[in-house]
């Protein structure tokens, strides 16, 4: 299954771009912390963004569901400007309501999982489907169980997710994010806050998703997924992108010094 | 010599418990007045108190400055003196013709009379407790973690359902220990409201009392209604505390006892002193 999305990709056509983003800047105070990243993201594609902590890689990760405001530059995504609108050619934000409805296209999984504490696992699923799509209960209900079924967590739907260990509450959090029948997947670090035993659950959940052809952008540590899973990685250093290839080159011939001392220390 | 006389008396146990278990129909008016009152001030309160916190963290300056004026007035004031400005200067409508201008009219609601005094105390104790209530509900949200907000937008919730269905229901659980303790001293406040003659619990006791010259069984037997009053909040309050836990680990034996809720703990002895010392 591993080759179907390369095939997949496409011609190369704007409606099989999902993300582009175009010389993206952004600024903390008088910290630069993008500086200028542009990055296309085509459909059914899995793209792993690595680098060391403070290179900017999960800022850039919020810019895209528009979490974090961006200063210059532009992030599209399916072709619609995120978070701003044009308006005599100069982006503006845009109206809270039509962020929302945006988000709504994009899932986003957390570091720290972020589910809702005082909602099932079930319910956790079920919020987005039916207060933001109107989606009726039942229906929600029974899509939401197919959801947790393919995250192996059929048996939890009406645990709380205090009750659930690490691995299990991130994987509900990825099948909350499913359930909005996203466009787009975003991964912050999904694994970092996880005990070594659990990541392994994580990851193949994210690895089934890639085969599938789901269109992601992974912030990781994780090498192995990035070789298995990824059809290109990403490394970022300082707020710019400094190498991108696919797995096998990036990690067998990497051809930028910052890459290479990045790799040396991870592997 | 001259010998100092102290006018004592021996306590009346017969009129004490006659006082408690017999009130005449002006004291048991009084509770009544004083449960209706403490309510109704607590549940207007509770909602200003959320609608002054929203304000209070708006993106409006204009908002957040007009809320932090009137938390900062109200807290900063007597109570007492409140009371006295709302019934007695017809606060805030200074005469205009509502409610009777000046003074606090009669307003007939769904066929029942109120008379203005009680609606002037309800209004006083209401605007009082919006103040507090204000900073123990941002207490509330300030207390959820922010990464709960980006969840439920990241899931396409705008931030008005996201505050509804998110984290409103999760600062519930971190307001209602604190709301537990002002609707406690509400029960107990209703009783400054003597100051404007509404009988309630502690006037109508006080006006037993001018007649039968007997304060302190008399007003002993009020402050056991004050306490079965209490008591009952309680426990009322121990299973809202209870449901809103669900999720935490808080549904079942994790809480504590009516008892330890009205007594205390006590010391802890020395095996449980050094059980909490390992944690």
């Amino acid at each position: 299954m591993t080759g179907v999305n390369a095939a997949d990709v496409g011609d190369g056509t704007a409606n099989d771009v999902v993300v582009e983003a175009v010389d993206v800047q952004k600024w903390f105070g008088k910290l630069h912390v993008l500086q200028g990243i542009s990055l296309t993201v085509k459909r059914r594609e899995a793209v792993v963004i690595l680098g060391p902590s403070g290179s900017g890689k999960s800022t850039f990760l919020r810019c895209v569901n528009h979490l974090e405001k961006i200063q210059e530059g532009r992030i599209l995504v399916n072709g619609h400007l995120i978070g701003y609108r044009e308006v005599k050619g100069r982006l503006v934000e845009d109206k809270e309501k039509n962020i929302a409805r945006q988000r709504a296209e994009i899932g986003m999984v957390f570091q720290n999982f972020n589910l809702f504490p005082h909602k099932t696992a079930l319910e956790n699923i079920t919020a987005g489907p039916m207060h933001v799509r109107k989606t009726d209960e039942e229906q929600a209900r029974s899509e939401a169980l197919v959801l947790l079924e393919r995250v192996g967590l059929r048996d939890k739907a009406d645990a709380y997710p205090l009750r659930l260990s690490g691995g299990q509450q991130q994987r509900v959090a990825i099948a909350r994010a499913l359930a909005m029948k996203p466009a787009l997947m975003l991964f912050d670090e999904p694994t970092s806050a996880l005990d070594p035993e659990m990541i392994g659950e994580v990851l193949t959940v994210m690895k089934e998703l890639a085969f599938d052809g789901m269109t992601m952008i992974v912030v990781t540590h994780e090498m192995g997924f990035a070789r298995e899973a990824a059809d290109r990685v990403v490394m970022m250093a300082d707020g710019v992108i400094v190498e991108e290839g696919v797995p096998s080159s990036f990690f067998n011939a990497p051809e930028h010094e910052r890459t290479k001392a990045f790799l040396s220390q991870i592997l | 010599m001259t010998q100092t006389v102290i006018a004592t008396y021996p306590f009346n146990w017969g009129a004490f418990l006659d006082y408690l278990l017999n009130p005449n129909g002006m004291v048991t008016n009084g509770i009544r007045l004083t449960i209706i009152i403490a309510v109704v001030s607590e549940i207007i309160g509770v909602v200003l108190g959320v609608l002054l916190a929203l304000a209070r963290m708006s993106r409006s300056k204009v908002l957040r400055r007009a809320s932090g004026i009137y938390i900062w007035f109200f807290r900063g004031t007597p109570l007492l003196v409140q009371i006295a400005i709302v019934y007695f200067a017809g606060f805030p409508f200074f005469g205009l013709p509502i409610f009777g201008g000046y003074s606090w009219g009669d307003v007939t609601v769904f066929g029942v009379v109120i008379p203005g005094r009680i609606l002037a105390g309800i209004f006083a104790l209401s605007a009082n407790e919006g103040a507090y209530m204000a900073e123990i509900v941002r207490g509330g949200i300030t207390g959820v973690d922010a990464g709960q907000l980006e969840a439920a937008r990241s899931i396409g919730m705008t931030r008005a359902l996201a505050m509804r269905l998110v984290v409103l229901p999760q600062a519930a659980r971190l307001i209602v220990p604190p709301l537990g303790n002002q609707f406690n001293m509400m029960l107990k406040t209703t009783s400054l409201l003597s100051v404007i003659s509404v009988v309630e619990l502690y006037t109508a006791s006080s006006i037993v009392q001018g007649q039968t010259f007997q304060p302190f069984e008399v007003f002993f037997a009020a402050a056991i209604y004050y306490l079965i009053m209490t008591s009952i909040w309680n426990f009322i309050q121990s299973r809202v505390e209870r449901r809103l836990g669900r999720g935490w680990g808080e549904e079942r034996g994790a809480q504590d006892r009516l008892t330890t809720r009205l007594f205390g703990r006590g010391l802890p002895s020395r095996n449980q002193a050094a059980v909490s010392l390992d944690r």
